[in-house]
């Protein structure tokens, strides 16, 4: 009986890492799946516009709470980074866009992801170049509290995380299932052929996508500075990864999909971690990775129209 | 443009016997006065190891030294030389002609080892860099055949050329070398070189056992569900490495003998080009290109399907691997760190700034890019930003990459310019 309720709270202390983990990974890969249904294309510098939206991040609390932490209490200053650094860093994914994918629209697939993998090396040395090799340290923008329920060890930060993107998710699902925009989207994905017809410009729908992408990224970022406060110019390139892995495991151009998947593969990580050694993790993840995709060659939620790859 | 094609004109009866001459010429002025006259007048340092990009880069006031170098020693004389020598190159240039063109071919080639292996004597970073830059040629002539010819979008490479890199490197380190981990040599040290091909042929076809897992699953999927399978690929075999302790885990593993020489690796370049070129033209090659552009319609005209892509990227992974064997026995030192995805980027890069489904453009890509990576070295950081910009250009404007789909012919290649108007 002891060992039992033992194995349930080791059980649900790893489920909420996991949970937080899942977080990031869900939250960057829906960007990943939303630009793939619109353009077809993955756009390979996400990881590093996560990367870049952290560095915003860093730089719009900072300056913030350095403005106003006297006399505006926490939780609004912390709104106010989400919202300035989703703005500003939705811009960075309208300049990929612009600069990367457009013209490229007509051209074989492997170019334009190897341009997006070139744009994201170019992130990641401008921001080398313009911050320096220090390692920057994300500030805390909410004091941490631990809490024990039942032997299970949560902080405020975590359940804020979790939630957080929880709700980013429900706000995203909203704006593509009601909002007009949302639905030129989800017709886009349908046929990117017929809708421009009707009136809809893919020159606009696209960096959209890009933009909310990017969006939801830098707000991964954010949360990203708030569990890991240690700040990397390349630490978008294994998330960005792993998060595209997350994409084309829940289905090409599937946002459930990719959310889903994303939980999944924090879940896989955290839970291999705990049951083997850690240095095995990623061999068993990925091998679990390799299985599923083996036995299940479009992914949980994916399109069955085929797709030719040209080149 | 007038004056430019003009030039051209004027150069165009030179065969390549008679270039090969004048870059001898050269490498032979470089080699008795490169250092104690020219570069000592010019007030270089020593003689600059890849064009003088590096004293460039640094000291700008170095620049007008640096061309007077690069005309004294190569441009004046080659032109020269090739357009003096004419008058009996192109009879030479003949009589090979009339020669089998394997027999020609192996002339040239010997005349251009002769002279590559002056120009990298020179000095040992030269070395480096034309043994780095020719098992970039391997490698990326490989990954064509999958991406390229075969139209899938593999990021394994780094996975199998790991793979080819450690078992070779087991292998002699077990056979040949008194180790700390594999204990004394098994066999003595004098039979080393001449086994040590045998050991790279068996890193390749363990690489290309490994390509399996890779291929099996692309019989059902394709495109980006590929491209993530064989990435997950290079990464189980990276952390693989890195939890096998015997063969020095996350640390690495060095003391790999020195066997990589410069006329190995030539060889072995050489072999490669010849045995894929064969291949890719033969009719499992032509069945690769079906498959690639539709491959419904190939299976329907008998093209088993498995079988083609079973066996592009098995013979991808084995120059893989044979490629990974080389570079661990060039550089003596290997962890499981460097098969990774910057090395990743770096192959893609190559393969795609040369462009697909042509060994010429491969080697034009392997080639530009290595040279490129390493003479803007000085530039540090901002070298990852002119590269990137660069490939970024080319896929821009040529989204095929630079020479995409062409092949050039080895016999109009070497083929005496005497009569101009013939060749049209």
């Amino acid at each position: 009986m002891e060992s039992l309720t033992e194995l349930f709270t080791y059980i649900l202390q790893n489920l909420i890492n996991a949970l937080q983990r899942g977080s990031f990974y869900a939250v960057i890969s829906i960007g990943y799946s939303m630009v793939y249904g619109v353009l077809m294309l993955f756009n390979f510098a996400h990881g590093d516009i996560f990367m870049v939206g952290t560095y915003i991040g860093f730089a719009i609390a900072t300056l913030f709470i350095a403005l106003f932490a006297g006399f505006l209490p926490g939780p609004l200053i912390f709104v106010a980074t989400v919202i300035v650094t989703m703005f500003l860093a939705s811009w960075i994914g309208v300049f990929v866009e612009v600069a990367g994918y457009r013209p490229l629209r007509s051209a074989p697939r492997a170019s334009a992801a190897i341009t997006g993998l070139m744009i994201g090396i170019i992130f990641e040395t401008g921001i080398l170049i313009i911050v320096g090799a220090q390692r920057l340290k994300f500030p805390a923008l909410m004091e941490t509290v631990s809490y024990n329920v039942g032997g299970v060890y949560f902080t405020n930060v975590k359940i804020m995380i979790i939630v957080i993107s929880l709700l980013l998710m429900l706000a995203l699902h909203g704006f593509i299932q009601k909002s007009k925009w949302g639905m030129a989207m989800r017709a886009m994905s349908y046929d990117f052929l017929a809708v421009p017809l009707m009136g809809v410009s893919i020159n606009i729908i696209a960096p959209l996508t890009f933009a909310v992408g990017a969006g939801l990224a830098s707000v991964a970022g954010i949360l990203y500075g708030q569990a890991y406060p240690i700040l990397d110019p390349y630490m978008g390139v294994l998330l960005g990864w792993k998060a595209f892995v997350a994409a084309i495991l829940g289905g090409r151009g599937s946002i459930k999909g990719a959310a889903l998947a994303g939980y999944l593969l924090g879940f896989i990580e955290i839970f291999v971690a705990t049951i083997f050694p850690s240095t095995l993790r990623d061999l068993i993840a990925y091998s679990i990775i390799i299985l599923i995709l083996t036995y299940k060659p479009r992914g949980f939620f994916g399109m069955e129209h085929s797709t030719k790859l040209r080149l | 443009m007038g004056t430019i094609k003009k030039f051209k004109n004027y150069f165009s009866n030179i065969p390549m016997l008679g270039w090969l001459l004048g870059v001898f010429t050269a490498v032979l002025i470089e080699y008795y006065w490169g250092y104690d006259y020219i570069s000592y007048y010019l007030g270089l340092p020593k003689i600059p190891a890849l064009f003088g990009a590096l004293f460039m880069l640094k000291d700008p006031y170095m620049i007008p030294g640096v061309m007077g170098y690069n005309l004294i020693v190569y441009i004046i004389p080659i032109l020269l030389i090739a357009k003096i020598t004419t008058f009996f190159t192109n009879p030479t240039a003949f009589i090979l002609e009339k020669m089998p063109l394997w027999l020609s071919v192996i002339i040239h080639l010997i005349c251009f080892y002769g002279i590559l292996h002056l120009w990298a004597g020179i000095n040992d970073y030269r070395a480096l860099v034309v043994k780095l830059t020719m098992i970039s040629i391997i490698l990326t002539i490989s990954i064509n055949v999958i991406n390229g010819y075969q139209g899938e979008f593999s990021c394994s490479h780094p996975g199998f050329m790991a793979i080819g890199a450690y078992i070779s490197s087991v292998l002699t380190l077990l056979f040949f070398v008194d180790d700390k981990i594999f204990g004394a040599a098994l066999l003595p040290s004098y039979l080393g070189p001449w086994i040590f091909p045998l050991t790279l042929i068996a890193g390749g076809f363990a690489a290309s056992f490994g390509s399996l897992i890779v291929a099996i699953p692309s019989f059902r999927t394709r495109g980006d569900y590929l491209a993530i399978i064989s990435l997950a690929f290079m990464f189980i075999i990276k952390s693989a490495i890195e939890n096998i302790q015997f063969i020095g885990g996350a640390r690495g593993m060095g003391g790999q003998p020195d066997y990589a020489t410069l006329p190995v690796i030539f060889i072995w370049t050489m072999l490669c080009i010849w045995i894929i070129h064969n291949f890719v033209t033969s009719i499992m090659g032509k069945a690769l290109n079906a498959v690639r552009d539709d491959e419904a319609a190939s299976e329907s005209m008998t093209v088993k399907t498995r079988k083609t892509k079973m066996t592009a990227f098995m013979f991808g992974a084995f120059w893989a691997g044979i490629a990974g064997g080389l570079f661990a026995h060039v550089l003596s030192y290997i962890n499981p760190g460097t098969f990774s995805l910057t090395r990743l980027a770096e192959i893609l890069a190559m393969v795609y700034f040369g462009g697909l489904n042509s060994i010429v453009g491969s080697i034009v890509g392997a080639v530009s890019i290595s040279v490129l990576g390493e003479a803007l070295r000085p530039l540090e950081l901002y070298k990852w930003i002119i590269i990137p910009l660069i490939l970024i250009f080319v896929m821009i404007f040529r989204p095929y990459g630079l020479i995409s789909f062409k092949e050039i012919n080895a016999k109009r290649l070497l083929r005496s310019k005497n009569k101009k108007e013939e060749g049209v």
